[in-house]
């Protein structure tokens, strides 16, 4: 019988890869791609209570989401584009203008 | 979706591993367009969930956006940056493993606290019967326009200024011209 | 005329505010004639008060006068306050009359001088910080004027501060007026700070420093002997052995004649000096309680007269002789106040003042025409040249001695006697042997300075050693002649005085003494029970004395040249001893100042360089240390920031999990 913790479980695993990715690897597309895994994983969740608690705020939620995701990675790669444009290299490490 | 018990959770348990693993290789792959397309499977399993939760109208929608539209962008960049392949690991060896065993611990922590909740009794008025005999995309589509019309009215205007902003950020110096070839 | 005694000081201030501020803009004439007049106006309402105080019956004469509540903190509380009575109305006449003919001498004195407005800013607020002194009416104000003739002292001693030797026409080597300036200061801090602590103590016991309060209080407080009592007094005469020169802190005295004539006939010897005497005049209350302070008074009084007189018989620069000749005079004085004879203490302080300011005013007369040399050794035959000037000397001479009919006798004959008719047999012999070198070695400097033949040329070019004559006068070479009449007419007045300022105090067996009866209100009732036969004999031991000494110095130096030459020679460690001032500065500066050095230099480099600055600069750096460690967090690294924040959130979601 699937409960609502089976979803969740794997919203939580999901979201965990999805951290891993942006920690570790450098390239800042890819770490863009941990950032969407990390919120499919969590619209995951919001549907799954949606689902269990009959409620439908969830989903519209999700839909939002969805919305502001898609937003969000337009935003993201054009800055991504513009920033690398510039250097010719894609190291996200070698961005450190914040350096005390 | 009414299906049998035991189907529901073959089906549930199938998707999950393949969104897992396509996960992993997200993380794993060292050639950008290979998580891009690893990424694109986490994301068609994760509609096939959404089918199983009863959400449909959700489950194109995820697929039409993500797959759809942000995979392709992700693989526009790609294909414009033209990113050698990856270094894999963080600066230090050990900011690696630390960032892999905080994000297990995380996992950790979360199924512990998830698997020991209890969850609240359902007290929504959307049943799965309901849903199906209005229609799921009707329902979606009513509420959006009655209790979460600000919402849903920010999120157009916040679309207008991802374009606009995407536009500006992206666009060329006067006079240069970069090839994208190659 | 009641509440007027504030503008005793208050003209002198402000001659010195003017002078201080545009004295240099002034002509000469005004900046100089204007310090004269605050002094004489000073002098105008000191002699109206006085006459005001006399009008008074004899049991009242006081006048107190308070200006303000200066400090109130607490349960300590003291007030600007003036305070006149015999005592005190003596004094200001002594200062303003005397200080008065000293700034129109000084008029003549310094008037090549490119400083003046400078010099007479300093004379001026010198005057006024004296009068604060002795118009006091509790001691911390005394302090306050105490204080304030030293850094004039300081002031007006270091004058010529931008030359390094100003003896001209000798070998001997002085030490330079800035280094001089110096030496009384520092000497004299030795002495405030014994002051100080009496002044200290006196508050801890007696929570008050008011003079009428103080007197009576002690005598309730305090039981004769009391040791309380015996420390305070103590203490209040280590400051006075420094500022009135007495063994041990009187080495600064000699040295201060670095500073211009006037200077050391205004503060090193009618002045300034006499402050600390004053002090134990005025404190007479308490050191009649405590006996063993009285004696030491007396036996250091003895003793610097002693020591300073012998060392007076060997020097050669005039004003050498008579510097230590006020030190040794000065000890006359403290012998008085130490057997009780608190008013034959300060009659001689009055009669000194006539005859030691006349003395010190004619040897600037001879500098002046002598092109500031003063090497006795070459000078010589000036009595014909400048005849006022030596008149005069000769008068101050005569004063100085104790030769009967003029002041200097009354008033050390009265010391004497007192001594004898206290018990104290052994001070008084001491007292006439010192009476009798006194008489000895200041004829020996007239007879030097006057008599005789010239030792020197008309024409001859004196100089500072190693320096060229550069000024109007050296560069033309001797050419001696009497001084001006601004410079003679002080000396004339102060020789009158001489003669006739001791016919007030008359010995008991000759007359009524005034001047005792005058200040017994306030010094109290000493009439030492004498036979007049013994008196007389006294009074004829002390003439006799003085005679001696004159005939002695006219033997030696009129007589036969050779004597004190052979005597120089069969005693040369005698002679030596003498000379070099018994090595008392080279002795103190082994046994103090080199230490003293020593120890602030450890102060200094070892416990404030290393260690005080060891710790501020450790901690400063400590925190750069930590500061630069901590730096690296901001790596500007975005993705250990995210890393932190995985972490942060693993942390606290696991403490939330505890704690369920």
């Amino acid at each position: 019988m699937l409960t609502v913790t089976h979803y969740t479980i794997l919203s939580a695993i999901l979201f965990s890869i999805g951290a891993v990715t942006v920690l570790v690897r450098r390239n800042p597309l890819i770490m863009f791609m941990g950032i969407e895994l990390m919120l499919n994983a969590v619209n995951l969740a919001f549907v799954a209570f949606s689902r269990y608690l009959n409620n439908m705020d969830g989903q519209v939620f999700v839909f939002i989401v969805l919305t502001v995701a898609a937003a969000e990675v337009a935003v993201g790669l054009a800055l991504v584009v513009a920033i690398f444009r510039a250097r010719d290299n894609v190291d996200v490490d070698e961005i450190d203008l914040l350096k005390g | 979706m009414d299906l049998g018990t035991f189907t529901e959770a073959f089906i549930f348990y199938l998707f999950a591993g393949i969104a897992v693993l396509a996960a992993l290789g997200v993380v794993i792959a060292r050639s950008p367009v290979r998580s891009a397309l690893s990424l694109a499977v986490v994301f068609i399993a994760l509609a096939a969930m959404y089918i199983l939760l009863n959400a449909p109208f959700l489950a194109v929608a995820q697929t039409m956006i993500y797959a759809g539209a942000v995979l392709i962008l992700f693989l526009f960049v790609i294909m414009v940056l033209n990113p050698r392949l990856d270094i894999l690991g963080a600066r230090t060896t050990a900011q690696t493993i630390t960032a892999v065993v905080f994000a297990a611990a995380f996992a950790i922590l979360m199924i512990a606290v998830l698997a020991g909740g209890h969850m609240a009794p359902a007290t929504g008025a959307y049943t799965p019967e309901v849903v199906a005999k209005e229609g799921h995309t009707q329902v979606i589509g009513s509420l959006l326009f009655s209790q979460f019309l600000l919402p849903f009215e920010i999120a157009s205007v916040l679309l207008l200024i991802a374009i606009v902003g995407a536009m500006v950020l992206a666009r060329r110096e006067k006079g240069a011209h970069k090839n994208i070839e190659g | 005329m009641s509440q007027s005694l504030w503008l005793i000081p208050a003209f002198p201030l402000l001659g010195a505010i003017i002078n201080l501020v545009v004295g240099r803009r002034l002509p000469r004439a005004i900046s100089s004639w204007l310090a004269v007049l605050t002094v004489a106006a000073s002098f105008g309402v000191s002699a109206l008060a006085f006459f005001n105080l006399t009008a008074l019956p004899a049991e009242e004469r006081v006048i107190h006068e308070t200006l303000y509540n200066w400090i109130g903190v607490g349960s300590f509380s003291a007030n600007v306050g003036f305070w006149l009575d015999p005592l005190s109305a003596i004094m200001i006449l002594v200062v303003t009359g005397v200080g008065l003919l000293i700034h129109i001498y000084a008029v003549g004195y310094m008037e090549h001088d490119p400083d003046y407005a400078r010099f007479f800013m300093a004379m001026n607020l010198f005057v006024f910080a004296m009068l604060m002194l002795v118009l006091a009416d509790n001691y911390l104000l005394m302090f306050l004027g105490w204080e304030g003739v030293g850094v004039c002292s300081y002031l007006l001693i270091g004058f010529w501060y931008y030359r390094d030797n100003i003896a001209v026409g000798t070998d001997e080597k002085f030490l330079s007026p800035r280094s001089s300036g110096t030496k009384a200061f520092v000497v004299n801090r030795v002495g405030d700070f014994g002051f100080t602590l009496g002044i200290i103590l006196m508050f801890w016991t007696l929570g008050t420093l008011s003079f009428d309060k103080v007197f009576a209080q002690a005598q309730t407080a305090f039981t004769v002997g009391a040791p309380v009592v015996t420390i305070m007094t103590l203490l209040l005469f280590l400051g006075a052995t420094g500022k009135s020169a007495q063994v041990p802190l009187f080495i600064w005295l000699p040295d201060a004649m670095a500073g211009p004539t006037p200077v050391s006939a205004l503060i090193h010897a009618a002045t300034m000096v006499t402050a600390g005497v004053y002090m134990i005049a005025r404190s007479h209350v308490l050191y009649e309680l405590a006996p063993f302070t009285m004696e030491v008074v007396a036996v250091i009084g003895v003793l610097t007269a002693f020591i300073a007189a012998t060392i007076a018989l060997v020097q050669n620069d005039l004003k050498r002789v008579l510097a230590y000749s006020t030190v040794s005079q000065l000890g006359y004085m403290m012998f008085a106040l130490g057997v009780g004879a608190f008013g034959a203490g300060i009659f001689h302080l009055m009669t000194h003042a006539f005859f030691k300011a006349l003395l010190f005013l004619s040897a600037g007369a001879v500098m002046h025409a002598m092109n500031d040399m003063l090497d006795m050794r070459r000078l010589g035959g000036l009595r014909h040249i400048m005849p006022i000037t030596f008149w005069t000397f000769l008068i101050g001479a005569l004063a100085l001695s104790g030769v009967p009919l003029f002041s200097g006798f009354f008033s050390k004959d009265e010391i004497l006697t007192a001594g004898f008719a206290t018990g104290h047999i052994g001070l008084w012999i001491v007292g006439v042997l010192v009476a009798m070198m006194t008489a000895f070695y200041v004829f020996r400097a007239v007879i030097l300075t006057f008599g005789g033949a010239p030792r020197w040329k008309e024409g001859e070019v004196v100089t500072v050693a190693g320096e060229h004559a550069d000024d109007a006068h050296g560069a033309k070479g001797l050419h001696p002649h009497e001084a001006k009449p601004v410079m003679w007419i002080p000396l004339v007045i102060l020789a009158v005085l001489s003669v006739i300022g001791g016919y007030i105090g008359l010995p008991a067996v000759i007359g009524p003494n005034q001047f005792a009866d005058f200040v017994a209100p306030v010094l109290g009732e000493h009439a030492m029970e004498i036979a007049p036969e013994l008196e007389w004999t006294l009074i004829a031991i002390s003439v006799a004395a003085a005679f001696i000494g004159i005939l002695v110095a006219l033997w030696f130096y009129v007589g036969n040249r050779e004597i004190p030459a052979r005597l120089a020679r069969y005693y040369p460690w005698l002679y030596a001893l003498l000379a070099n001032k018994y090595w008392v500065d080279p002795i103190y500066d082994y046994l103090i100042a080199r230490p003293g050095r020593w120890l602030a230099n450890a102060f200094w480099i070892d416990i404030d360089g290393r260690v005080i600055n060891g710790i501020a600069d450790g901690l400063g750096n400590g925190f750069r240390g930590v500061g630069s460690r901590l730096r690296t967090l901001q790596s500007g690294y975005a993705r250990g920031y995210a890393l932190a924040m995985l972490i942060g959130i693993v942390v606290v979601i696991a403490l939330v999990v505890m704690r369920t």
